[in-house]
């Protein structure tokens, strides 16, 4: 096919893909460079801000405000430009937290979903009913369970505020979190445990290899393609975060992520809004890419043995 | 695993479907300056369309209304165009439509909390001259409301006022005011139950609850132009004060700081508080099948300092967009609306009126007998902050009430950063 025809054919996705991705960003990038409209004392309307250098940025980042006599402060408490970095930090504590998580408790899943035995099929399908389950019902269930009267207080018999207290508020978000989506985890893990050969177990039998060492030297370098993969799409999952926390504990400042600035912002003023989702969409670009760059590079290379392995 | 070939394509795609999650949702157009737009078509006559947030009422008021309209106006015609029934969406769409300056939305059912904002955008036909609303009769805290910076933009169509719910088996008489009542808790802690529930989570109803008690002791937030702070005063410092110390003394137990609408409702409904602080809503469920207080319980208004409190304001404002081209007709429906016919109707469906008669009205109160202290608690209501960064000043408020009960603040700490919120807020 010549290259022209092949042009033609992708033309159509490529406009899609302009309009519904390219045209947004852009948009959102010049929208970051502008100032909110402001109230002129004299009438009392809004009137357009102009433009805004990187003021937006510093706004977030630097934690500056405006004050009323037009001087640049530190952004009070109780504004959203102080909360920059808190949410920062909550996010990260999230995604660290519940990735790593999911991760050990996901093996463990897939291992047992990869064994031969009775009910498997039922195991497997049942494991999945919390991943299927719509974010938003899974905070509002978790919600009642963490209520002060809820089945959480009762079952420990503890008087614990789960939705009002910092810490226990960010371990409602973690326990939820990790219950709705390790099965994900464990369906991506069991993908990839199914792929190595079973002769290669059997060998390393033969030659005496403990249960420890097939582990380690077997089933841990040839699911890493896979684990990565489920790293790095819960990770960026994880800096998204914004239903689970909005939900389960709506308002709460100790569990506030990025995301969740990003829409109380949008309410407040569309420029600032644009600004903030721009640093967020910068900040989960570079962990992708260290994720990918480092740890991927090496899951590629493992993946190209392995396929180089089992052909011959 | 055979999608992992692609695995470079599908991160990277993955960024993107990230960045374009985040992005769009930013991807609005900015503000447009106030236009002539107002004091156009101010004569003009036809059909127009209203719009509103769901009709949650049983009786379906708005549709009762208009219809009653449209039978008496066959050339000018009403359209219900009847928006979700969440309120975040509402805001969204009407603001989606006005920023266009689209003249397909004539008059606009606004939240109060957000009629400042849309008038100091332009967006709204100001209320004066030919448009002049007769206010005779309304109460007064409503048209407040609908005021911004010295000039009437909407007209009240149906108002909300906190009120105080108590056992009547209990508590003889309702405390008139806030030491009375904190006085009182000793009738609870005999019977091994909560004194008073509120609102308290770090959400809008903390705001309501705090500007409830901040204005009982005489102070405010915002001044007149909706953007000098007023809030570092002693009197919002008492009134404050008097929240944290209800917390400290277990007046108002800890786990209310987890607790909205339902739950607090629940906690009373439960036979677990003396007191509630709520929405004249829950004088019909407390005494539905499930409750443990139907019939043992009684309504008043919210306590103050020295006698009725000041209950904050909830409700519905109906305004005329600035890009309508039948102005004339539309300013003749709030007319409408605000006249006794309509506002019964209101009555009937539930909704608190604003036109004030209605409140005596004998048959309305057989009905719904919370009327008259409703009626006590409005009139001396006071609308929550009026500025055009209503969620900037509301966010200030929570987050350093929340601190404050939490005692994670002192009271004073908290005044003075609620004082430099409001300051810096729509500033960056």
């Amino acid at each position: 096919m010549s290259s022209g025809r092949a042009w033609l054919l992708i033309a159509p996705t490529l406009v899609i893909l302009a309009i519904v991705i390219v045209y947004p960003v852009i948009r959102a990038l010049v929208m970051s460079f502008q100032k909110d409209a402001g109230l002129d004392p004299a009438t009392g309307m809004f009137v357009k801000g102009g433009s805004a250098g990187f003021s937006n940025y510093t706004h977030w980042i630097l934690q500056q405000c405006t004050s009323a006599s037009g001087t640049l402060v530190p952004c009070p408490p109780g504004t959203l430009g102080s909360q920059f970095w808190g949410a920062v930090g909550n996010t990260a504590f999230f995604t660290v937290v519940t990735v790593s998580i999911e991760v050990v408790i996901g093996f463990a899943m897939a291992v047992i979903m990869g064994k031969t035995f009775a009910g498997r099929a039922l195991l497997r399908a049942a494991i999945l009913i919390p991943w299927a389950i719509p974010t938003a019902v899974t905070a509002k269930l978790w919600y009642f369970i963490f209520a002060y009267d809820g089945i959480a207080n009762k079952l420990l018999g503890t008087n614990i505020l789960w939705t009002g207290d910092a810490w226990p508020a960010r371990f409602a978000v973690i326990i939820a979190d990790v219950w709705k989506t390790t099965p994900f985890m464990a369906l991506l893990i069991l993908a990839g445990l199914q792929m190595i050969p079973s002769d290669v177990y059997e060998a390393a039998r033969v030659d005496g290899a403990s249960a420890w060492q097939r582990f380690t030297k077997i089933t841990l370098p040839l699911v890493k393609p896979a684990l990565m993969v489920a790293i790095l799409f819960r990770t960026m999952d994880a800096l998204r975060m914004y239903d689970l926390p909005a939900i389960l504990t709506e308002g709460n400042p100790a569990t506030r992520t990025i995301s969740i600035l990003v829409v109380e912002q949008i309410r407040q003023g569309f420029n600032s809004a644009a600004s903030l989702s721009t640093i967020s969409f910068i900040m989960i670009f570079i962990v992708a890419f260290i994720l990918v760059k480092f740890l991927g590079a090496n899951a590629v290379a493992t993946q190209e043995n392995q396929r180089k392995g089992t052909a011959s | 695993m055979a999608s992992l070939i692609s695995k470079a394509v599908l991160s990277k795609a993955a960024v993107l479907a990230t960045a374009a999650t985040l992005l769009t949702l930013t991807a609005c157009s900015s503000d447009s300056g106030s236009s002539d737009a107002a004091s156009e078509n101010a004569d003009g006559r036809g059909p127009i369309t209203y719009v509103e947030g769901k009709d949650t009422t049983e009786t379906g008021v708005v549709r009762q209304i208009i219809d009653e309209w449209n039978a008496a106006n066959p050339d000018e015609q009403v359209t219900f165009k009847e928006q979700s029934n969440d309120a975040d969406q509402a805001h969204d769409d009407l603001v989606q439509h006005l920023q266009a300056e689209q003249s397909d939305y004539d008059v606009m059912a606004l939240d109060v909390i957000w009629t400042a904002e849309f008038a100091a955008k332009g967006w709204l036909t100001p209320l004066e001259g030919e448009f002049a609303l007769d206010n005779a009769g309304i109460l007064p805290a409503t048209v407040e409301s609908a005021t911004y910076n010295g000039t009437q933009y909407a007209a009240p169509k149906n108002t909300n006022g906190g009120l105080l719910f108590y056992r009547s088996d209990l508590v003889p008489t309702a405390p008139a005011t806030w030491d009375e009542l904190t006085a009182s808790c000793t009738i609870a802690v005999e019977n091994n139950i909560d004194c008073y529930a509120g609102q308290f989570a770090s959400y809008e109803g903390l705001t309501v609850n705090t500007s409830e008690i901040i204005n009982a002791h005489g102070g405010s937030f915002v001044a007149e132009d909706g953007k000098t702070p007023t809030v570092d005063s002693p009197e919002a410092r008492a009134g404050l004060q008097a929240l944290v110390t209800a917390f400290e003394t277990g007046v108002i137990p800890a786990q209310d700081t987890t607790f909205k609408e339902p739950e607090s409702q629940q906690a009373f409904e439960d036979g677990q508080a003396l007191y509630l602080r709520n929405w004249p809503y829950v004088y019909g469920t407390a005494s539905k099948e499930g409750s443990a207080v139907a019939g043992k319980y009684s309504v008043a208004p919210l306590p103050g300092v020295t006698g009725v409190g000041t209950s904050t304001l909830g409700g519905y404002n109906a305004a005329i967009s600035a890009f309508s081209e039948n102005k004339a007709t539309a300013a003749d429906f709030l007319r409408f609306l605000q006249g006794e016919q309509a506002q019964r109707i209101i009555a009937e469906g539930a909704l608190p009126p604003v036109l004030t008669s209605l409140y005596d009205d004998p048959a309305l109160i057989a009905e719904m007998p919370y009327l008259p202290a409703l009626k006590a608690s409005i009139e001396n209501a006071v609308p929550r902050p009026v500025t055009p960064f209503y969620p900037a000043v509301s966010k200030a408020v929570q987050d350093n009430t929340f601190a404050a009960i939490k005692g994670e603040k002192s009271v004073d700490q908290a005044i003075t950063d609620m004082q430099a919120g409001i300051e810096s807020a729509g500033s960056n």
